[in-house]
């Protein structure tokens, strides 16, 4: 009972635990990241004053919105309205169970890892009609349904991107992914699908230019308008840990996951989870430098690119990924 | 076995209560999310009997998008709720009758033995419990054995969108659209109209 039960539990929480917290605390400083490269953009100073060089200044912000009070509006649909950050935080966490970071190192290496994460990312939507709906209230109402209709339709362009990537690989499990790129990196010869992709995943995000679920300019906060104190840092955790969770998938479709550019000397020398680690803040490093240089999309705009560019352009990849695979006898 | 048997009674339990919330539910967006809490229980299921493939699809399509597009309808629907339950035992004997033909059927498909578990392995040519991946297994039966009704199946989808599109589809006059292509070639020789005017006479635009 003990040695069958007891024990791989504890051994899967320990591994749990070596996971989160290294997210959780990375959020931290991608938060003191982004206010930097923002203000390095607008020739500002950016946070400099808790800690070296500003460095504790993102858990000074989120000791001082936990200790506030937590308000819950009275006409609120008060399970819904709390049930809705908790189940936006436990999506972007649970992701991260399947997600190889060097060879072995996987909580779960499961079959369907790549269609567990697309899974994973379509349910983020819950979270934020959940909110928009018990707030009951008209900005976070309209934040919501934007929010609905905006990530439904980039995650079709997703899919197909997705399925391109399995038509090289073979295979749905991540670590095979990863390993189908020894040769080449996906992101040479399936360059403009890495683009849609990395755009598709600034959508579904809601990162600028898409943001428009939490549009300050014209809905205030949009969906997070009445969140406060510990449930709004929930929401604010979990935008940025979904950002490393889509960096993460990125890195691992189309950059290699844990593979060296070279495997020659100077590259090999680093071990696969720094390799990792460094493409995954070059990815995200992107997603910074695009909100700090792009203006925010209009709505129809944002569907038009949606709907009428990535989802014919991924669907022709697709058609012409298969026929040059077939002809070329490669398949795998 | 022991944690198979709990996380089994565990998910189908919670996957029957969401069910039957689903229907006594009193605020209709409460009965959507219970259902999607359904799906799921449901998708769980699917990993216990190791079918992560149906699982995951599950998830994708029913909990991803279908219930997102129903929640987004039930959210926007003004609905009286006292009048929704008005009916309710105007309906009760046809809903027990349907219930009752549903449970009589399934009961009838398990008493002939038509249904069991053995007899489902007897169908399928394929070895049980392999080290193949049920997604490759799945896709030898559907594009070899089953190409015909997986064709016709895609036919009936896409004539199926088709028409909703063409229900939904109207055209209306006097909006004003953006023409991108327009937009980028513009250039001050067409976008530039020169007039001289005459001192102290104005002109029509």
């Amino acid at each position: 009972m003990i040695n069958s039960i007891l024990i791989p539990g504890l051994i899967i929480i320990a591994q749990i635990l070596a996971i989160i917290v290294p997210v959780l605390i990375s959020v931290a400083f991608l938060v003191y990241a982004e206010r930097k490269i923002l203000a390095l953009i607008q020739l500002r100073k950016g946070p400099n004053v808790v800690g070296p060089f500003g460095l504790l200044q993102s858990f000074a912000d989120a000791l001082k919105l936990i200790t506030k009070e937590n308000i819950i509006p009275s006409n609120s649909n008060k399970m819904v309205f709390l049930l809705a950050p908790i189940i936006t935080m436990v999506l972007s966490l649970a992701g991260w169970a399947v997600i190889p970071f060097a060879p072995g190192w996987v909580v779960s290496d499961i079959n369907v890892g790549i269609m567990y994460l697309f899974a994973i990312s379509s349910l983020a939507v819950y979270g934020v009609i959940m909110a928009g709906w018990s707030s009951n209230s008209k900005y976070p109402f309209l934040g919501a349904l934007r929010s609905a209709a905006q990530m439904v339709s980039y995650e079709v362009s997703i899919g197909f991107v997705i399925i391109t990537v399995l038509l090289c690989v073979g295979s749905l499990n991540l670590t095979k992914i990863v390993e189908a790129q020894e040769t080449v990196w996906f992101a040479i010869p399936l360059l403009p699908m890495f683009i849609v992709f990395f755009i598709s995943a600034l959508a579904e995000t809601n990162r600028l230019p898409f943001d428009l679920p939490e549009d300050e300019s014209s809905l205030v906060a949009g969906f997070t308008t009445e969140y406060s104190s510990a449930s709004f840092v929930l929401f604010f955790l979990a935008e940025y840990a979904s950002m490393i969770l889509m960096s993460a998938m990125t890195v691992i479709l189309f950059l290699g996951g844990w593979l060296p550019p070279f495997d020659v000397f100077p590259f090999n020398i680093l071990p696969g989870i720094v390799w990792f680690i460094l493409k995954i803040i070059f990815i995200l490093f992107l997603f910074l430098w695009v909100r700090g240089t792009f203006p925010r999309y209009r709505y129809d705009q944002l569907m038009r690119l949606g709907w009428k560019v990535f989802l014919p352009l991924s669907l022709l990849w697709v058609v012409l990924t298969s026929g040059f695979l077939v002809i070329f006898n490669l398949v795998p | 076995m022991f944690v198979y048997t709990i996380s089994f009674y565990f998910f189908s339990i919670i996957a029957i209560l969401s069910a039957l919330m689903v229907i006594s539910a009193k605020n209709p967006v409460h009965s959507v999310l219970f259902l999607i809490l359904s799906f799921v229980n449901t998708s769980a299921l699917f990993v216990l009997l190791g079918a992560e493939f149906l699982a995951m699809i599950l998830i994708v399509v029913y909990v991803g998008a279908v219930a997102v597009l129903f929640l987004f309808v039930v959210m926007m629907l003004d609905i009286n709720f006292i009048k929704l339950r008005e009916g309710f035992l105007q309906y009760l004997p046809f809903g027990v009758l349907l219930g009752l033909v549903l449970l009589i059927e399934l009961g009838m498909l398990f008493y002939t033995n038509n249904f069991s578990e053995n007899n489902l392995v007897d169908f399928s040519n394929l070895p049980k419990f392999s080290d193949v991946e049920n997604t490759k297994i799945l896709g030898n039966v559907l594009y070899t054995d089953y190409f015909y009704l997986f064709q016709i199946s895609g036919i009936i989808l896409l004539i199926a969108m088709i028409g909703s599109i063409v229900l939904t589809l109207r055209e209306r006059s006097g909006v004003k659209k953006q023409k991108i292509y327009n937009q980028v070639h513009l250039n001050s020789k067409n976008a530039i109209e020169k007039k001289k005017i005459e001192l102290g006479k104005g002109i029509d635009v």
